[in-house]
């Protein structure tokens, strides 16, 4: 059990050092989509399945799918910027 | 300021944060310690009590009802305000969906996402009803069961096409979802007052422990959460994707 509890506390640093030194925003949200998911398995192992199931559905999916689209909207508002420009 | 300065002010004030965090830590119990009382007594008294077999369901749902009361219209609130910030602006046009502009051509949807993500529909609706019912048996709820169900709306999105989402999760649906869901469960919370006791009291048959029906109020409670999170996930993923693909600022790239 100890053997599972610190693999996965070393998970979690791991992939939180991962989505801070991920640079490009989109790539950054689908590795905070990644830890969203260690984060709830840590919560599995720690016996909070209430907790864990939270996780993975907000960290693991709505999070980044709410950082994807905004990005999605702001690149489309920049292109037409850098158009504006050109004339 | 300049940059030299402020890394001396970052450097001096990391220094005392990090002294005080320490010091918190050599405060904090052994590890794997638990000194409160409340878990100990719920574990003892909860499922007589309540006849809820997830105690969890119980703090959040019954004795510490209001308070998740309180969660979900931050969610109503966050939700109502997204819908606010990203509705049509005067200067912002409608335009077809990316995939339909005549000058543009999304790359088509592969087969392989269509078939798996229209096969997963099915259970992902399923597992998100089955989480939502069983909130008070099993680990899960309301919360976590709306959020699954909101996925399927995501699904048919990514296998499908922006009108299919629309089509399958009409405005009026969702809206509607979320309002009943919210006022749900102030009126669940009323049932109480109106049996002569306070708001928020379980007052509906108990029934017994890992019965589907039973625990009283928490799975009511369970379903008026799930509608509401359900609807305003869709509500908040369909508000973006509107104004992702559909609204323009004039000159705007597609």
């Amino acid at each position: 059990m100890i053997v599972l509890e610190v693999t996965v506390f070393l998970l979690v640093a791991a992939a939180g050092t991962a989505v801070v030194l991920t640079r490009n925003p989109v790539n950054q949200a689908i590795v905070a989509s990644f830890y969203g998911l260690v984060l709830g398995i840590m919560f599995l192992v720690y016996q909070a399945p209430d907790v864990a199931l939270s996780q993975i559905t907000v960290g693991a999916v709505a999070l980044p799918l709410m950082i994807l689209l905004a990005l999605a909207k702001v690149r489309a508002l920049e292109g037409s910027r850098r158009r504006d420009d050109d004339r | 300021m300049t940059p030299r300065l402020r890394r001396r002010v970052f450097l001096a004030a990391a220094a005392v944060a990090g002294a005080w965090l320490l010091w918190g830590l050599t405060g904090l119990p052994d590890y794997g310690v638990y000194n409160g009382p409340y878990g100990d007594v719920l574990n003892r008294v909860a499922v007589a009590e309540r006849k809820a077999t997830n105690v969890v369901a119980s703090v959040t749902f019954d004795y510490r009802g209001v308070d998740t009361m309180g969660e979900e219209y931050i969610l109503f609130a966050a939700v109502l305000g997204v819908a606010t910030l990203l509705r049509a602006q005067r200067d912002e046009t409608e335009q077809p969906p990316d995939e339909d502009a005549a000058d543009r051509h999304a790359p088509a949807t592969s087969n392989a996402v269509r078939v798996i993500g229209l096969g997963l529909v099915g259970p992902v609706v399923l597992f998100g009803i089955y989480v939502v019912a069983h909130g008070h048996l099993t680990p899960g709820g309301g919360f976590q069961g709306g959020v699954v169900l909101a996925t399927g709306a995501l699904l048919v999105y990514l296998s499908g096409e922006y009108v299919t989402l629309r089509r399958v999760s009409p405005e009026v649906l969702t809206d509607a979802a979320e309002s009943v869901g919210a006022a749900g469960y102030v009126a669940i919370g009323l049932l109480g007052v109106v049996a002569g006791a306070t708001f928020l009291t379980n007052v509906l048959p108990l029934g017994r422990p890992g019965a589907l029906l039973s625990a009283g109020t928490i799975p009511p409670i369970n379903l008026a959460v799930g509608l509401e999170v359900a609807g305003g996930f869709v509500l908040l993923l369909s508000e973006f994707l509107e104004q992702t693909l559909v609204i323009r600022r004039p000159g705007e790239v597609t």
